[in-house]
């Protein structure tokens, strides 16, 4: 005799601890088995893209900081990355320091995020949370010191950043930057080779080579796959050429590869913190322009390496202050959309890890 | 998948945790606490120089939420008096654009951050309200003149450190309390 | 000997009739056990949230009282003003009932535990039976909330409830078997007696299984499954609130000190010690295990339903008759040559099968074609 059995459903979100935000899925169970699951997004949908048609080209800054907002300094990046290319505006050297410097820091800060709330989803009680939290609320010091604010910076402007650091900036940052490797090893020492982890995360949530690059997906999530694809190195923009640095690769694209890359990329960014801190050289901050600022008729995609993946902002101009159009290409939307493939026949809880690994901030995917 | 190692890595995840038993806490005690903000705080309320404000409203246009008003009349020597300057701290979103702006310095970022009110309504803020005074100071948020004024912030890199920025306290659980500003 | 209780209970049929005695010493024992337990239970509330506070480098809760004493009796206060809420399709009657089902059996695990020299509710010589038929009750009590809540998250925690602890009750039996044998008898007091080297030395591979065990049957990291608050939010207490939310908490950790009390008893040597009164040295093995406990919670992800019943059956179970067994030959040929060496058998019986078990012994399946 066979037992009847059916499937049922659950809504895994949008007010769950581990949904990263509003998010939230449709998951069709069989007991623990993942049978089916739908993604339903849009609870925190501000239509940043329509605001935008009514904003002058600065006055889009503010609103890219919402986007993800564990990564304004680089959604301020790529903005300004886009107007500049459109507009033929030259930035001077010590902006372009500043930026990169402000980027790579963000990237830290945005995998420590990402890496701590992965291990909390696995079940460790916030500790690694607090941890990444202490050297996050550093780097958080350090953008308050630049620009005043502590999550929404709104720092860069067409044509440069808008205040240079102050005196005590340099001295701190270096600090940072010389403990910092040694609270990564601390990172890893804690969890990398606990033997829960490793069977948590090692082959789970597989996503192949091949369907990576077919969803478009990129940033860590890709590395993890072993595509070694970082725009920073394939498209330099800005002066990342004048970096060494390495793009961590991982080989199986399950979660544990996913983890691994960020804490690599980690790594680097302060390899990139501290050749900039060396190059930094002084002089203008922002080059003057015209305000309100009218961009030549035409059409631009700039993007960058956001801390998820790749960045990009679409521009269409008319000629007028604001732009006629601004499509925004988010990382973690098109990372998402592997979601269902990744979690088929995995359990409920691996769900929750697989959807950590991805790395999601929702204000980016539903904008 | 199997249990490699022996349970080594479990041991070294908790000899890490175990170091940190006797690592002073991060965490402040806020009411009694407080830190040393950013000199360029964009703090909750902006902070207005009747005297040198000329009523030219750049800082209403450079406004993204259109949420300064300001109203004018000419005055007898030809200049604009400002009869109405209100701000709706409650929308305004504190990116600063206002104050990069300003051509004559008359409105500057406020060092508040303990903004909270009872009602939405206190949140409009008036001319009267926003006005500069003994007890709302500006912050050094796109004016690098008064930034040395202010007092230096402190910082988690140096949280046991005394070679820069406010030293932070060891142990905050020592009955005094209160230290901090 | 006499236990304690039995001393008070001849006291007072000196002047009372025997029932009454009997009744009255009865009463007055199990209300300064509930009284030890509950005290007992609210300081470590607080000792947990402090010491992991401090593993967390923040401070814990600070306030009430000299460092924050008094905030679990702020928290109780909070919980009981709290309304009482029930799902409108709930099964009212066992929602109602299961924490009460969960609390009883806790306080009830006190009866049989050694608390000093002497100082026992009830010195029963199936002590040890005892304990395992009445630490398992509680399962029933979550379950019954699982189900009773019509809650999707609470139900899949009633599931895994019922799976881990039905498992992990195995080798937990087999390995406090390893005791007893040793011990002769299943009384608490004669197993405290008997440790005149402490069980933990004589035997570690059953202290880990049981202490693994113990884990899992009080539900806590790295199997705190059922509860698992970053997959199904708060697990069968997902529809609770109110008092019967504090009988779950009162009950997970009541849970929580009475195995510490258990391991104490039966591997740590009970309240047998050196210099100190014997009750403060019951005290201390019982902090100490406890602070083990959030040690591990402070550190550790947890695992996944299908590897944690695949530890259970494959990893411990096995190890677990394999230590019975070795235990069993060495009580009948080696214990009377010398007990020095049945502790280097043990400890080398420990080794060789953590490394024989770390390289043979495979975890889950992983994913289901579906």
């Amino acid at each position: 005799m066979t037992l009847k059995t059916e499937p049922f459903i659950l809504n895994v979100g949008p007010q769950h601890p581990s949904t990263h935000g509003v998010f939230r899925m449709r998951v069709t169970l069989d007991g623990e088995v993942v049978v089916d699951l739908e993604p339903v997004i849009g609870y925190l949908h501000r239509g940043i893209e329509k605001l935008a048609e009514s904003r002058t080209y600065t006055q889009i800054i503010p609103l890219t900081d919402r986007l993800d907002y564990l990564a304004s300094m680089t959604n301020n990046f790529g903005y300004v990355l886009a107007v500049e290319k459109l507009g033929g505006i030259k930035v001077p050297e010590r902006a372009e320091y500043l930026r990169i410097i402000m980027a790579e820091l963000m990237r830290i800060s945005s995998h420590l995020m990402a890496v701590g709330f992965f291990l909390n989803d696995l079940g460790a009680m916030m500790t690694p949370v607090l941890y990444m939290w202490r050297e996050r609320e550093k780097i958080m010091d350090l953008f308050e010191m630049v620009c005043g604010q502590r999550l929404t910076y709104n720092y860069m402007r067409v044509g440069g950043v808008s205040q240079d650091i102050p005196d005590e900036f340099l001295p701190a940052l270096k600090r940072f930057i010389d403990e910092m490797p040694r609270f990564i090893d601390e990172y890893e020492q804690l969890l990398s080779q606990n033997e829960i982890l490793l069977v948590r995360t090692k082959g789970v949530g597989v996503l192949p080579r091949e369907t990576a690059i077919n969803i478009g997906a990129s940033g860590p999530v890709l590395r993890a796959s072993g595509v070694k694809w970082d725009i920073r190195k394939a498209d330099p923009y800005s002066i990342y050429d004048r970096f060494d640095f390495e793009v961590p690769v991982g080989s199986t694209g399950d979660c544990y590869d996913r983890y691994w890359v960020r804490i690599q990329e980690m790594r680097q960014s302060v390899r990139i913190v501290a050749q900039a801190v060396k190059q930094l050289p002084a002089g203008e901050i922002c080059v003057k322009v015209k305000q309100p600022l009218r961009l030549p008729a035409g059409e631009v995609y700039g993007h960058v390496e956001a801390p998820k993946g790749e960045l990009g902002f679409y521009l269409v101009s008319d000629g007028s202050i604001a732009p006629y159009r601004l499509h925004i290409r988010p990382p973690t939307l098109i990372n998402l959309t592997a979601l269902r493939d990744m979690v088929i026949g995995w359990k409920i809880a691996d769900l929750i890890v697989i959807f950590g690994s991805i790395d999601v901030c929702l204000g980016e995917i539903d904008r | 998948m199997k249990f490699e190692r022996y349970g080594i890595g479990v041991l070294k995840g908790m000899a890490v945790t175990f170091r940190h038993l006797f690592r002073p806490p991060i965490t402040v005690q806020y009411p009694e606490e407080k830190l040393v903000l950013s000199r360029r705080l964009r703090g909750c309320e902006l902070v207005w120089y009747p005297e040198k404000c000329t009523g030219c409203a750049t800082c209403a246009k450079n406004c993204p939420q259109g949420n300064i008003e300001i109203v004018t009349h000419v005055g007898n020597q030809n200049n604009y008096m400002v009869d109405k300057f209100e701000v709706d701290t409650g929308r305004c979103m504190f990116c600063g654009l206002c104050v990069e702006s300003c051509p004559y310095e008359a409105l500057a970022m406020g060092l508040c951050y303990e903004g909270a009110k009872y009602r939405r309504r206190d949140l409009v803020m008036a001319k009267e309200a926003l006005a500069i005074s003994d007890s709302r100071k500006p912050s050094a948020y796109a004016r690098p003149t008064i930034e040395a004024s202010l007092p230096k912030q402190s910082l988690l890199v140096y949280w046991d450190r005394t070679d820069g920025g406010q030293k932070l306290s060891l142990f905050p659980l020592s009955k005094k309390r209160g230290r901090g500003v | 000997m006499m236990t304690l209780l039995e001393e008070f209970r001849a006291w007072l049929s000196a002047a009372l009739p025997e029932w009454a005695a009997y009744l009255i010493a009865g009463i007055v024992g199990i209300f300064v056990v509930l009284g030890f337990v509950l005290t007992l239970v609210i300081v470590f509330i607080w000792y947990e949230r402090r010491l992991l506070g401090r593993f967390q480098i923040r401070l814990g809760p600070n306030r009430l009282g000299p460092e924050g004493i008094f905030q679990p009796i702020a928290t109780a206060l909070k919980i009981l003003i709290k309304e009482d809420v029930v799902p409108e399709k709930a099964d009212r009657v066992v929602h109602w009932l299961a924490p009460i089902v969960v609390f009883v059996p806790v306080l009830m695990v006190f009866a049989v535990i050694p608390l000093s020299q002497g100082a026992i509710l009830a010195d029963l010589n199936v002590g040890v039976l005892y304990l395992v038929a009445v630490g398992s009750v509680s399962a029933v009590g979550i379950y019954m909330a699982g189900w009773g809540s019509n809650n999707k998250y609470a139900l899949i925690a009633a599931m895994r409830t019922v799976a881990q602890i039905v498992s992990y009750e195995l080798p937990v039996v087999l390995s406090l078997l390893g005791v007893v044998l040793m011990v002769g008898s299943l009384s608490m007091t004669k197993t405290v007696e008997a440790q005149v080297v402490p069980f933990i030395v004589m035997q570690p591979l059953g202290f880990l299984i049981f202490f693994l065990g113990a884990l899992a049957e009080m539900n806590r990291c790295p199997f705190d499954l059922l509860e698992a608050d970053s997959e199904i939010v708060a697990g069968y207490h997902t529809e609770y609130s109110g008092m019967k939310f504090a009988m779950f908490y009162l009950g997970e950790y009541g849970h929580a000190l009475a195995y510490a009390c258990i391991i104490t008893t039966l591997f740590l040597g009970g309240w047998r010690g050196p210099v100190l009164p014997p009750f403060l040295w019951f005290l201390i093995k019982v902090v100490a295990v406890f602070s083990l406990i959030v040690w591990l919670r402070a550190t550790l992800p947890r695992l996944r339903v299908d590897q944690l019943m695949a530890f259970a059956w494959k990893g411990l179970f096995p190890m677990a008759l394999i230590n019975i067994f070795v235990v069993a030959v060495e009580m009948l040929w080696l214990v009377d040559i010398s007990r020095w060496l049945v502790v280097a058998t043990n400890i080398v019986l420990a080794v060789v099968l953590i490394l024989a078990w770390s390289r043979l012994f495979v975890l889950g399946r992983g994913r289901v074609e579906v």
